[in-house]
């Protein structure tokens, strides 16, 4: 399997998620500079999390409209996987390739802690190695992770198994509708979540239950 | 300084500043008092224009030049076959082998802060990342240590929340993990918080880059962000007392843009990969004036400036606005000749800005040119190191008495732990740290809350241990003990997690130098410090000086915060502070004699708030019980660690029980001073093999009193005392954001 991983101006999770790709795949990502315009072959595009352009005017807003992104929504039209992760989850839903939008969380602070999750559908290429409806714990760090879309969109999201992944309900740290954590598109090969998989994906960082999204993608894409 | 002359008055077509006369008054606006404005005529020959005498003002500023401290800081050790850089440069460098180095510092940013909370506190993280990453490395860790007023003071919350706020938003934003940190409250500091940063980094041994400007003729380069009106004659109200005005220097806060610092941080580490460069310096107190004097002056060059140049955020900025702007993320760089055009690509690259500002002369003076006329010609030697030095007057701390032990009540020692556990200086701090990214970067082996923050060296098995630490209450008690234990203290956090303290930075925090009895202040705990420094090993490699932190005449508790950093061999050996399993054997190492004066004991419990002595720290036995700690560590003898330090021995074992809702029985019963005593140097320990781990304590002939054992839900002594873990949780997670929510 061959991954990408979009570097934006303030990524700053484009490192973290390179490694856990190279420990899963064992050749070392693609790292693709925002200005480009052309996108090597790759079975996964990986939008890291960070702050691109410094979340000026909205988070993701800017790096939606970065040269590279055309190309991202072109392949991602034709079936390539992405995995947006935090801000790269931001900015899936600011290019339209997910709905909705991730609001200033609830409490008006930044969070960064371990949340248990829910795995709500096991079927897409980032989740098959997860028990449909296990619980995991994996970080979220952000300011702005609180999913709001129309009641409409929302059920067509969970009509469609299309909530991935979910807050245990008593763990939601950002007020998200339906405790959702991560949603993916029509296809099931877009996917965006908030929480953060590459922080978790060894026991000595305190867990290794993010560690599956990654040899997952092995699995599925190779 | 008076609200006019944070920033004089934009000329006119018809009069540069330059023209206008300097009268005594505007010497005084300057901080500068009479007999070293007839030091600056002196150097100079003649009399300084304004643009000459700002330059001196802030380089001769206490913040600049250390004109108080400086007699004492050199009495401190700096020294040590791990230390590769100590203090004078931007940051302190240590070896920790394989050709890997530690480069670290903690700087003050407390003046700001109290005036701009979000704005201060951000721009002092940003300030220091950019030390450390000027020396070539790259940040993998902050620290804050915080103090602020007491929590019934009407402004508290919100330089609370302002603060955290500000560190989480620059240090979050830039993607450099926020680890661990410590924080106070007393009223000592109503009227000026402390907002100390340290930053660690990891660079290659023949990778550092330094300040000394060498090649005459050779290019300095600006880089980074534009310069605008900010921050003008920070570094001079830095070194003043705040007044009921104080507010109004809210123009003098700097603000930050944590963006550009993360594309300046890229884009510095891609150009430091190439040899293009000769000197780096980043602009920071006092910006591009001290930047350039200092490179230039450690070269032994000198040095011409075009202002014309200089890439301004806003218009019609004077000379003199341009050298003392202290507008962030900007570097000044001295280039091999030629190489320009590949560096300028690179920041070009990373949408920096980047230009020639100048060149290197062999005049040993700082010339500066703008608008077609010559505003400052300088000797550079005087600028840097001709500051006075003032040997102040200073008396000695009165020994305080001992606390008398007949008023110590016995009768209940639960309700004195709940107590402490929900007091201010014991409670949680997760409302703090969670604010924080303290993840980001995919190192962070154990972060806040524990003895030390554990960052891993990325792709080896090698970890730093960090720890910030002082008692301000011990420093102010008896300064030359509290100056001994803040270093002991983080000797000791760095230990208990199996880590080898290696090197200390520190960040000094007194009042005004000019009282006699400050001044005893700053000598007596520069003088503990100095003999723990000595007899653990632990040399000083940076730091930073902060004086004057005074409002009305009320100074605050002597506060000299120390940054420690330890390596561990292998991160898999490292021990963590809690309970983890039921039945392992309990001990304390050390001696608890119950010294209750200056404890919080008597803070909370007795609610005594007179100057009572503190504990005092044997440093022999305290390198004794450290190495026996790291030994024990190491071997897989004991495998949860915690010291015992604010609170003594009960509220250490109710922290171990915390994390993992793992309870413990302690045999015997005891008198308060026993289980809330804060005698020094002691530790408590767990494993699995009760007889060995008291044979190796027979065998090094040190005190390892056995407890009891770990399990169940309760926390237990004897028959009197039964407390359920949950709720000695609830109060400890309760007190901050209860606090926090209250209007």
């Amino acid at each position: 399997m061959q991954a990408s991983v979009i570097v934006f101006p303030g990524s700053n999770c484009d490192r973290d998620v390179a490694v856990c790709l190279e420990a899963a795949t064992g050749k070392k990502p693609t790292m693709v500079w925002h200005g480009n315009s052309d996108l090597p072959d790759s079975d996964v595009i990986v939008l890291p999390g960070g702050f691109s352009y410094g979340d000026y005017l909205r988070c993701g807003s800017m790096a939606a409209n970065s040269p590279i992104m055309k190309e991202v929504v072109l392949k991602a039209q034709k079936g390539t996987a992405v995995l947006g992760i935090c801000n790269g989850f931001q900015v899936l839903t600011e290019c339209g390739l997910l709905p909705g939008v991730l609001m200033q969380n609830a409490a008006l602070n930044f969070v960064c802690r371990n949340t248990r999750l829910i795995v709500d559908n096991n079927t897409t290429p980032f989740t098959g190695l997860y028990q449909q409806g296990e619980e995991v714990v994996i970080p979220v760090a952000h300011n702005e992770g609180n999913y709001f879309a129309d009641d409409n969109t929302l059920d067509e999201l969970s009509g469609e198994g299309r909530i991935v992944l979910s807050y245990a309900p008593e763990d939601n740290p950002n007020g998200a509708c339906k405790n959702i954590a991560g949603i993916c598109d029509a296809s099931g090969r877009v996917l965006g979540m908030m929480p953060h998989p590459e922080r978790c994906a060894e026991t000595a960082l305190g867990g290794e239950d993010g560690k599956r999204m990654f040899t997952g993608l092995v699995e599925a894409l190779s | 300084m008076t609200k006019d002359t944070t920033s004089p008055e934009t000329p006119t077509e018809n009069a540069h500043i330059n023209d206008t006369e300097i009268t005594p008054e505007i010497v005084a606006e300057h901080g500068l008092k009479p007999d070293e404005y007839e030091k600056v005529v002196a150097h100079m020959g003649r009399t300084p224009n304004m643009t000459e005498l700002g330059v001196f003002s802030v380089m001769w500023s206490e913040h600049c030049s250390y004109k108080s401290s400086r007699k004492w800081l050199k009495k401190l050790p700096v020294s040590g076959p791990q230390v590769i850089q100590g203090p004078g440069e931007n940051a302190g460098v240590i070896d920790i082998g394989d050709g890997d180095a530690a480069v670290f510092k903690m700087e003050s940013h407390n003046h700001p802060s109290f005036i701009e909370p979000y704005q201060g506190a951000a721009t002092g993280v940003g300030g220091i990342m950019r030390d450390v990453f000027t020396m070539g490395a790259r940040p993998v860790a902050n620290m804050n240590a915080l103090r602020f007023g007491d929590p019934s003071h009407p402004k508290t919350r919100h330089l609370v929340a302002g603060v955290v706020h500000g560190i989480g938003g620059y240090g979050n934003c830039i993607g450099v993990p926020t680890v661990g940190g410590e924080v106070n409250f007393d009223s000592c500091y109503n009227g000026n918080i402390l907002v100390n940063a340290m930053c660690v980094g990891l660079a290659r041994t023949d990778k550092i880059f330094y300040a000394a400007a060498t090649g005459i003729g050779a290019p300095v380069v600006y880089v980074g962000s534009k310069t605008g009106r900010d921050g003008i004659h920070g570094a001079t109200m830095a070194s003043a007392e705040f007044d009921d005005a104080s507010e109004e220097k809210r123009p003098t806060v700097q603000v930050g843009d944590p963006f550009t610092e993360k594309l300046l941080l890229e884009a510095c580490q891609e150009l430091m990969a190439s040899d293009a460069i000769i000197a780096i310096q980043d602009m920071g107190a006092a910006g591009l004036t001290s930047s350039s004097v200092e490179m230039a002056d450690k070269g032994g060059v000198g040095i011409v400036l075009d202002l014309d140049k200089v890439p301004c955020r806003e218009t019609h900025m004077t000379g003199y606005e341009m050298l003392l702007s202290e507008s962030q993320e900007r570097m000044l760089m001295v280039l091999k000749p030629g190489r320009e055009p590949e560096a300028e690509a690179i920041f070009l690259r990373w949408g920096l800005d980047f230009a020639v500002v100048g060149s290197l002369t062999d005049t040993g003076r700082m010339v500066v040119h703008h608008e077609g006329r010559m505003i400052a010609d300088m000797p550079l030697e005087p600028l840097a190191d001709g500051a006075p030095e003032y040997d102040r007057p200073y008396t000695p701390t009165p020994l305080a008495p001992q606390i008398d032990p007949s008023q110590v009540d016995d009768t209940n020692i639960t309700d004195a732990l709940k107590t402490l556990m929900g007091c201010s200086e014991i409670a949680s701090r997760r409302w703090i740290y969670e604010q924080y990214d303290s993840m980001v970067m995919g190192d962070t082996l154990a972060g806040p809350g524990g003895d030390a923050a554990l960052v891993r060296v990325h792709g080896t098995q090698k970890a730093l241990a960090v720890s910030t630490d002082v008692t301000p209450r011990y420093c102010l008690a008896q300064p030359i003990e509290g100056g001994k234990q803040a270093v002991a203290e983080a000797y000791r956090n760095i230990s208990a997690t199996g880590a080898t303290p290696l090197a200390i930075t520190n960040c000094l925090n007194f009042g005004n130098p000019e009282r006699p009895e400050i001044m005893g202040q700053f000598v007596e705990c520069l003088e503990g410090m100095g003999a723990a420094c000595e007899a653990l090993d632990f040399p000083v490699v940076s730091g930073n000086v902060s004086l004057y932190n005074e409002t009305n005449g009320q100074g605050i508790n002597p506060t000299p915060a120390i940054g420690g950093v330890g390596l561990i061999e292998d991160f898999e050996k490292a021990v963590g502070n809690a309970f983890i399993q039921a039945d392992k054997y309990i001990f304390v190492l050390g001696k608890t004699e119950g010294h209750l004066g200056s404890s919080l004991y008597q803070r909370f419990i007795l609610q005594d708030d007179a100057i009572y002595a503190p504990p005092s720290v044997d440093l022999e036995l305290e390198r004794k019980h450290g190495e026996f700690v790291r030994d024990l560590i190491n071997a897989g003898i004991v495998d949860v660690v915690h010291d015992v330090s604010d609170g003594g021995l009960l509220v250490a074992l109710a922290e171990m029980c915390l994390p993992h809702n793992v309870g413990c029985h302690i045999e015997d019963d005891n008198t308060a001073g026993f289980w809330f005593g804060e005698d020094q140097g002691r530790y408590v320990m767990v494993g699995a093999d009760a007889d060995k781990i008291l044979a190796q304590a027979n065998a090094s002939g040190l005190t390892l009193s056995y407890l009891g054992k770990t399990g169940g839900t309760e926390l237990t002594i004897a028959e009197r005392v039964h407390i359920s873990v949950k709720e000695l949780h609830d109060i400890h997670e309760n007190w901050l954001p209860d606090y926090m929510k209250t209007v």
